[in-house]
């Protein structure tokens, strides 16, 4: 498989009164043509920012893309002008953001929305683009696709909400989709629904995707790799099982101790990661991690550790990664 | 406090020996929806609640899950009076709270705490957290001179893990995690019997999450309270909870032990809920089969006919339609209702399900 979008150090800066945000600070990956990476993390951990960067949507003033590449089918998203952008936006990038509500456009119908795309990327004609829509809507599994099309958004459910959204970022085919918290706002059963959709979809048209959320559940149903970012920046990388097994950064360790399972013995006690996330605007010097970490040593106070090749394919960002182990949490005792 | 034993007996609590601290009867909660601008009429009815049957004993956590619309927060709000039940009756301690004003009404709030889930919107902004933790001592009368006030808001802050330094500090200057501690400690002010917590960790971060779901358990041991847990998020409530309901559209479909919900459940829509939540186990996850749901939650406006669940159900018959299933025991306390289940007696004479006996 061949390598479809290409991060590299790419950096995304807000200015602010107080001081410089690094949301987005030296982060660089890459996503094959077909794989779904999962990037996960916490509220402000730049997660959402990386996704904004690489569409070219962070809010500017304040923010603004300091650094890096963000290569996209052998093309430089951060050099091409906006004109350019706008072709790739919704034609070769889809993206699904987490509220529906304020993502869809409330004075505009559902039909005219989904039209947009397909008339300015793909040329339909108000005919062409009719059907299609109605058959996009069949396809998220939308129940009586034609009337729905001249209903408004607030005439929907919040899954509906989302399932629209899924056929429009669709709708042209994109080679990558972005789903940013997507299924976060829904209830579990419908929660299930969409993501299975998705998955349906884009393992049909081949499409890439990169799955942003907090869950680790949802990726490790869905993802074929894991991306863990705190902080601002890359702290682990690698497959599904070589992250959720054996991770090698402790904050991943923290997270996959902090969650609840239902695979687990339901009266183990929770191992929270203590203290909270650290302010991006006064980070310390060495590692971000180390007020909340059990392994922190003299080094780590000293410098930022690099994210580095720990095993094949296997990357973390830890000066003590060889320390690191995930306690088996319900096993022991 | 009149629970200090509870933890002891805790274990006989669940088996039947005590009589329940909450009783909940026949709650109905209904909410009506009116048309028209000055001359107003009614035009239908919402049941968020419809006929629910619920006991906590002393010490005990009951997990009530369900999605959104299912009326599990209505419960919650009803048993603090927040909401009027339409019919039904509350029992604490054996009064009921349904009917209780004034001064009574103030004295089953003192019994009763409640944390909420949104700890931006639940905390007075211009109030600081001492004060906020205080207001409840102050309102009830419990702390008679000033030194006393304050010692024990101090030590309410401590119990909840923040330090006393901070009781001058305002909401905004606390994180959410922070926030839903001060949440909690206010509504441990008053020494309740029983507390009600409201999704209190589903809009923290994970790494928070745990904190406050670790913190809430440490409070239960040393003060034996008993919670009524609301949430979603069906791994919490496993492990917090001693017994779980599961409510749909106003109704309770599923009630057992924590282990009979989660090990063996037989309503069909818990089984699908618990398929539905995805665990942290990418070898577990390829391997497991799944149930996905068709369709959204009807409206409560318009429930369907007979069962509330079989629009989406994958057994779901003609029978379904006419047929309300009640809630029969499928073994001991373990009670779900659905008239496909083998256990379930169709032309029971006797309507069991009717009171719930904890």
């Amino acid at each position: 498989m061949s390598t479809l979008l290409d991060i590299k150090n790419l950096s995304t800066h807000f200015n602010t009164s107080a001081g410089t945000i690094k949301a987005v600070n030296d982060v660089s990956f890459e996503l094959r043509e077909g794989e779904t990476l999962g990037l996960v993390g916490e509220s402000g951990c730049g997660k959402s920012v990386t996704a904004l960067s690489i569409m070219r949507l962070v809010p500017s003033p304040p923010g603004r893309i300091v650094s890096g590449d963000v290569i996209f089918q052998g093309q430089n998203l951060l050099k091409i002008s906006e004109a350019e952008m706008q072709n790739v936006r919704g034609r070769d990038i889809g993206m699904i953001f987490q509220e529906p509500m304020t993502s869809l456009n409330p004075v505009l119908s559902i039909g005219r929305q989904l039209r947009e795309p397909l008339e300015l990327h793909l040329g339909m004609t108000k005919q062409q683009s009719l059907s299609r829509s109605s058959e996009l809507l069949e396809l998220v599994g939308i129940p009586d696709p034609a009337t729905r099309l001249k209903t408004f958004p607030h005439q929907t459910s919040g899954g509906q909400r989302q399932r629209i959204m899924i056929a429009m970022a669709l709708s042209c085919e994109p080679k990558l989709l972005i789903a940013d918290e997507a299924t976060t706002a829904l209830d579990v059963t419908i929660q299930a629904q969409i993501l299975e959709i998705i998955k349906d979809l884009t393992d049909r048209l081949g499409t890439s995707v990169i799955i942003i959320t907090h869950n680790l559940g949802v990726v490790a149903r869905y993802a074929d790799s894991v991306n863990v970012m705190y902080a601002g920046k890359l702290r682990e990388s690698g497959s599904l099982d070589q992250v959720y097994k054996e991770p090698k950064h402790p904050y991943t360790v923290g997270l996959l101790n902090s969650v609840p399972t239902l695979d687990l013995d339901a009266d183990v006690r929770l191992q929270p990661i203590r203290g909270e996330i650290p302010n991006l605007i006064d980070l310390p010097k060495g590692c971000a991690f180390i007020d909340r970490c059990d392994y922190a040593g003299q080094k780590c106070e000293e410098s930022e550790p690099e994210l580095e090749e720990v095993e094949d394919a296997h990357f973390g960002a830890c000066w003590e990664h060889k320390r690191v182990s995930k306690s088996l949490l319900g096993i022991t005792s | 406090m009149t629970t200090t034993t509870a933890n002891s007996t805790k274990d006989e609590a669940i088996s039947n020996t005590q009589s329940p601290l909450l009783e909940i009867r026949n709650l109905k909660v209904h909410f009506p929806v009116t048309e028209g601008f000055i001359i107003q009429r009614q035009v239908g009815v919402i049941k968020a609640v419809d006929g629910v049957n619920l006991s906590v004993n002393p010490g005990e956590t009951l997990g009530l899950v369900g999605e959104s619309g299912s009326g599990k927060t209505t419960i919650g709000r009803a048993i603090l009076k927040l909401e009027n039940a339409t019919e039904g009756q509350i029992l604490l301690n054996g009064e009921d709270i349904t009917k209780s004003t004034g001064n009574r009404l103030r004295d089953f709030r003192r019994r009763l705490g409640m944390v909420f889930q949104d700890p931006f919107g639940s905390l007075n902004p211009r109030m600081s957290a001492g004060n906020l933790v205080g207001e409840p001592l102050k309102i009830h009368g419990l702390t008679t001179t000033k030194s006393d006030y304050k010692r024990r808001v101090a030590e309410l802050l401590k119990i909840v893990g923040l330090n006393s330094m901070m009781a001058g500090r305002y909401p905004h200057e606390f994180s959410g995690g922070q926030r839903q501690r001060i949440g909690v400690a206010r509504a441990l002010a008053a020494k309740p019997d029983v507390m009600v917590l409201d999704e209190p960790v589903s809009a923290l971060d994970v790494s928070i999450q745990a904190q406050v779901i670790n913190l809430i358990k440490d409070l239960q041991t040393e003060f034996g309270l008993a919670y009524i847990f609301i949430a979603h998020d069906l791994s919490v409530v496993r492990n917090i909870s001693d017994r779980v309901a599961v409510m749909y559209l106003g109704k309770i479909v599923e009630i057992g032990s924590r282990d009979d919900i989660y090990n063996h459940p037989k309503h069909p829509y818990t089984q699908a809920l618990l398929s539905a939540v995805p665990t942290a186990n990418p070898e577990l996850e390829r391997n497991r089969e799944r149930i996905v749901l068709e369709g959204d939650i009807p409206s409560p406006l318009n429930p369907p006919s007979g069962c509330v669940f079989r629009t989406r159900c994958p057994l779901a018959t003609k029978e379904c339609s006419t047929q309300v299933p009640e809630l029969q025991s499928v073994s001991g306390n373990h009670r779900a209702a659905c008239i496909k289940g083998d256990w379930y007696k169709s032309d029971s004479s006797e309507h069991e399900s009717v009171s719930e006996e904890a």
